[in-house]
């Protein structure tokens, strides 16, 4: 399978990239790692003219400790996440999640930031990301905005993104106690379901789920529940309240509901009792 | 558009469409046939190259990303002649029946190697979970990783 032909562009630095945002808009696509956006092209089910080529921006791939908060570039990818001494120190959820995407092949191509500003909702590290309270720092032709993960996802593969902007950043609070339950019936494949819990800085906790709906979603009733003293079992009763899941050929809805329920008492129970770390 | 890289140890280039992929550039634009097109679709690892010394799947990277990279495809590792331990020891194993998923499971081995020298046999299997063999049921693969890392020839 071939992608439909299009117009190239090199970006050295983001910069580069912005401006031929700002030249070709809605018409081109940001390639990063490609894992996603590759196969979207070959089906032909994204057919971009132009296509900007971020791989050689080699200043947004990077692991920065900012004492309460790691700042990891867009372009670092997964491989680096899983394998970065520092993340697995400071936020070990993250290192682990970097490693469930894919298998090593898509690891060493697909970057943090492809994973975000393409929003499936099947994906990990979004999941992970909400779950953790992460902020993306986003550029455009006017300078940078800050997003918080809960408002940057808007629908199924969209986000609030400008088709002039630029992911470049994505900022994780450190984390010690968190679960993170992933279910597939291969090895390879995205989350069918996923749980992602984490006990924040504040003490509260926030749990996100995968594949529960258009877009990677907070458990809020289950949040509440813990709030106010419920154990993991009882609380992720309430795991699929509000929840949307869809059927295809990996699950039903109802098993879906099923599956968030289960998977986010294990993860509870691994972030209440800290057993992580 | 012009793509220049270095395959196996030589400066390669070519003139193609913007849509090529890498894969297409090694076999049809270098000759390189070692490297099969399995699945197509990122699942089967059939295609599984090294780039700058990491296991990717060429059918899933444009060739113009590949501009100033060093490729490895199956044809590199015996360049000098000689085997590589990872191919010695597929061959010791019997780490094959049909051979179609041959080629990118030897390249997946050597990153896999690279990135951890003495594996655990589980270690090898998730290590080798991007790649999937239709015949062997991975068993006589699995040992043949183990056979290489542990440096034995036999």
């Amino acid at each position: 399978m071939i992608p439909a032909p299009f117009d190239y562009v090199r970006a050295a630095t983001p910069d580069d990239a912005l401006a031929a945002l700002g030249e070709h808009g809605d018409e081109a696509k940001l390639l990063a790692g490609g894992q996603s956006l590759l196969p979207l092209m070959k089906l032909r089910l994204a057919v971009p003219t132009v296509v900007v080529d971020l791989t050689g921006i080699d200043e947004l791939s990077y692991v920065r400790d900012e004492g309460d908060s790691l700042a990891i570039g867009a372009l670092t990818r997964h491989h680096d996440v899983a394998t970065n001494d520092v993340v697995r120190r400071e936020v070990p959820m993250l290192a682990h999640v970097a490693g469930l995407v894919g298998d090593p092949q898509v690891r060493h191509r697909g970057t943090v930031g492809g994973s975000v500003a393409h929003a499936d909702p099947s994906a990990d590290l979004p999941t992970a990301l909400l779950a953790l309270g992460a902020s993306y720092v986003v550029r455009g032709q006017q300078g940078k905005r800050t997003v918080s993960a809960d408002d940057f996802s808007t629908g199924f593969l969209e986000t609030v993104l400008e088709p002039d902007e630029l992911l470049v950043e994505v900022q994780v609070p450190k984390a010690a106690a968190w679960g993170y339950e992933k279910f597939t019936r291969r090895a390879i494949d995205w989350a069918t379901v996923a749980a992602a819990t984490v006990r924040r800085a504040d003490g509260s906790v926030a749990v996100a789920l995968a594949n529960m709906g258009p877009t990677v979603l907070r458990a809020a009733a289950v949040e509440q529940a813990v709030a106010s003293g419920s154990g993991a079992a009882e609380a992720s009763a309430l795991a699929d309240e509000g929840t949307e899941p869809g059927s295809d050929v990996t699950a039903s809805a109802d098993y879906r509901r099923h599956l968030a329920r289960v998977l986010t008492s294990r993860a509870l129970a691994a972030c209440l009792s800290g057993d992580r770390d | 558009m012009k793509v220049t890289v270095k395959v196996n140890g030589e400066q390669r280039e070519a003139d193609v469409e913007p849509r090529r992929l890498l894969v297409h550039l090694l076999r049809d634009d270098f000759g390189l046939t070692a490297t099969n097109i399995g699945c197509d679709t990122t699942s089967c690892g059939a295609c599984t190259v090294l780039v700058d010394g990491e296991s990717v799947k060429s059918c899933t990277m444009l060739a113009a990303s590949a501009e100033g990279r060093e490729v490895t495809t199956l044809e590199g590792l015996a360049a000098s002649g000689e085997w590589h331990p990872v191919q010695d020891a597929f061959r010791d194993k019997h780490g094959l029946q049909c051979g179609f998923c041959t080629p990118g499971m030897v390249m997946a081995a050597v990153s896999l190697l690279r990135e951890n020298p003495k594996p655990s046999a589980e270690d090898v299997r998730s290590g080798l979970e991007g790649n999937l063999c239709r015949c062997t049921g991975y068993h006589n693969i699995v040992a043949a990783v183990l056979q290489a890392s542990s440096g034995q020839a036999q």
